[in-house]
């Protein structure tokens, strides 16, 4: 089973990372998501993805999920939630502010030296 | 054995901070809350130092849940003196923020995020699950990212933007990371990290994860090749906040390189040889972007850079003494540093400007201010008896120990450079002839008191080396072996 959604990790990770790469305000931001969204899954997948009941322990089950990397990802995605929402309004108050959304033209315009 | 009292300096903040954000208009008000969190913050540190000195590390498991299996608090002599160090430059530059920044700013929620980082800061020295410690770091990064941001003038949104984008890759990373080192042991308690690591069979993973939290932590710290970011982005905001992220945040990237290093990679091979190698570039190259600048703010930029190399130098070499030495470092260049950049802010309310081609004769003016930045900044160097001299001379000891000779060839010749860029300061801004006007601004009495003390406990810990060097060596004698930090934490209940 995770070596279905390995290839899903990898696309995501890596066509994140040619986004961040990008002059565009909004396709860095859309690269970061991409990239975290990749990570988020790998964590996921270093649980084990397999069929399971829920972790309660009443001396009935046979195989359990382990419930922790659910755990750690829930926190990882209200970050990543959180973090893309300010790069966003950064974003537009920048563009608001200089016009662009190119950071090839902000860089160095500010440069008093 | 088990008391609250870890929780005190993460809790505080929280409430103070939650409560400062209802008190947005009322600016006086919001002053006196946050002043006196910090001072009632940095108490709490002193005790928690004592605490840690007199019983052993303290370890606070919440909700009762034993160690691998809740969160803990581990609090060893390291992480106590840290949060103490914090909190007395957060009160110092809380001082100084009260009585220089603008009023749009303060209103608009400066005094919560800066309670917030606090909060982070604290936590992430606290903490003893490297989850948690990632969440932490968000705490205090966000934080970052709007104090940073405040007042959204010139260079500020472009510098923040970038600095967020690279601190949101390292935290993929450092979740990357995380992943890896979870599918291989089944547990994220560093602790029990510790014991287990060893007898995972596939090295290379192991390695590939090492070398995934140095390049996370490499670029928290500002380490060489990975500084790059530095200089531009704590040149953007007010100096004050400035001050604040120079003096604390890339040491809490040091910090965590310190912890994880010691509990969970001394073993693997390539690290400690990567270490010392990685501390040289990055002295040498710190210093040598210094020489280049011509700004008061730039070059205490590129000299936080440069100082982070004699931190990593002590752990690389990971003997007790040159660790010891490294955290009299940390601690050394928190206050100090902190110090330089408020001195920078005070000479910036006096004249409008921190370009060196436009300073001068501030000495004529204000001669305190002058002297004071002429012992931090000797300081800096590591000119006896001031406490940059004792740090430096316990890491060049212990190099000389390990016959680590290169290193300390390098550690030698940046002190000079260091020297020469003080010098340069101090030469163009506080001596030559006076360029531009002086202009006056409110508070300068409030300033120079906070900028007094920071300099006055620089000088003291140098002078009472003797008292404060057991508490470092302490502190390294724990990282070194860490086995009573591994069952303390495991034996709590």
């Amino acid at each position: 089973m995770e070596y279905l959604v390995f290839p899903v990790i990898f696309v995501l990770i890596t066509s994140g990372l040619y986004l961040v790469l990008d002059r565009t305000l909004l396709r860095v931001v859309i690269g970061l998501g991409l990239l975290s969204n990749g990570t988020h899954l790998m964590l996921l997948a270093t649980g084990g993805l397999l069929p399971g009941s829920a972790p309660i322990i009443d001396g009935t089950e046979a195989a359990v999920v382990d419930p922790l990397p659910q755990a750690l990802i829930l926190t990882a995605i209200v970050i990543a939630f959180g973090v893309t929402s300010l790069l966003l309004t950064l974003s537009y108050r920048t563009y608001q502010s200089y016009r662009t959304d190119d950071l090839g033209e902000l860089h160095g315009r500010l440069d008093d030296e | 054995m088990t008391s609250n009292l870890p929780i005190v300096p993460v809790a505080m903040p929280l409430v103070a901070g939650t409560v400062l954000i209802l008190l947005r208009d009322r600016l006086a008000l919001s002053r006196a809350v946050s002043l006196l969190t910090s001072a009632a913050g940095l108490a709490v540190a002193a005790v928690l130092v004592e605490r840690v000195r007199t019983d052993g590390i303290q370890v606070l498991a919440f909700g009762g849940w034993p160690a691998p299996f809740g969160i803990v608090f581990a609090v060893d002599m390291l992480s106590a003196l840290m949060v103490m160090v914090t909190m007395v430059v957060s009160s110092a530059t809380l001082v100084f923020a009260c009585w220089s920044l603008d009023e749009e700013r303060e209103r608009t929620f400066f005094y919560p995020l800066f309670q917030f980082l606090i909060m982070g800061v604290n936590g992430s020295f606290l903490t003893g699950d490297l989850f948690n410690l990632f969440v932490w770091f968000e705490v205090l990064l966000i934080s970052s990212y709007a104090l940073m941001a405040l007042g959204s003038e010139g260079y500020q949104l472009e510098e923040t933007f970038k600095y967020l984008v690279i601190n949101a890759l390292s935290s993929t990373l450092f979740l990357l990371a995380i992943a890896v080192l979870y599918s291989l042991t089944g547990t994220l308690n560093m602790a029990d990290l510790a014991t287990k690591l060893p007898e995972v069979d596939s090295r290379g993973l192991v390695a590939a994860s090492a070398v995934m939290f140095f390049v996370v932590f490499g670029l928290k710290g500002g380490l060489f090749p990975l500084y790059m970011w530095l200089p531009r982005a704590y040149f953007a905001p007010p100096t004050v906040i400035s001050g604040l992220f120079g003096g604390l945040l890339t040491k809490v990237g040091v910090y965590a390189l310190f912890r994880v290093v010691s509990l969970l990679y001394a073993s693997v091979s390539f690290t400690l040889p990567l270490m010392v190698f990685v501390a040289g570039c990055t002295m040498l190259f710190g210093v040598l972007g210094a020489l280049a600048q011509w700004d008061f703010k730039r070059i205490l930029s590129y000299h936080i850079v440069s100082q982070i190399g004699y931190m990593i130098m002590g752990l690389g070499l990971f003997t007790p003494l040159a660790l010891a030495g490294g955290i009299f470092y940390i601690v050394h260049h928190i206050l100090v540093k902190t110090a330089l950049f408020l001195i920078a802010g005070t000479v910036e309310k006096m004249r409008g400007t921190t370009s060196l081609k436009k300073l001068g004769a501030v000495i004529d003016t204000s001669p305190l201010v002058a002297a004071l930045f002429v012992v931090a900044g000797l300081s800096l160097a590591g000119v006896p008896p001031l406490s940059g001299f004792v740090a430096k001379l316990m890491l060049i000891r212990g190099g000389l120990e390990s016959s680590a000779y290169g290193i300390v060839a390098v550690s030698v010749v940046v002190s000079f450079l260091t020297l020469f860029s003080m010098m340069k300061i101090f030469r163009y801004a506080f001596w030559s002839e006076q360029a531009g006007p002086q202009s006056y601004e409110p508070g300068a009495a409030a300033r120079t008191v906070a900028v007094t003390s920071l300099v006055g406990l620089g000088i003291a810990l140098g002078l009472g080396a003797t008292w404060a060097m057991p508490y470092a060596v302490l502190a390294a004698e724990q990282l070194v072996d860490p086995s009573a930090y591994i069952a303390t934490v495991l034996g709590a209940s």
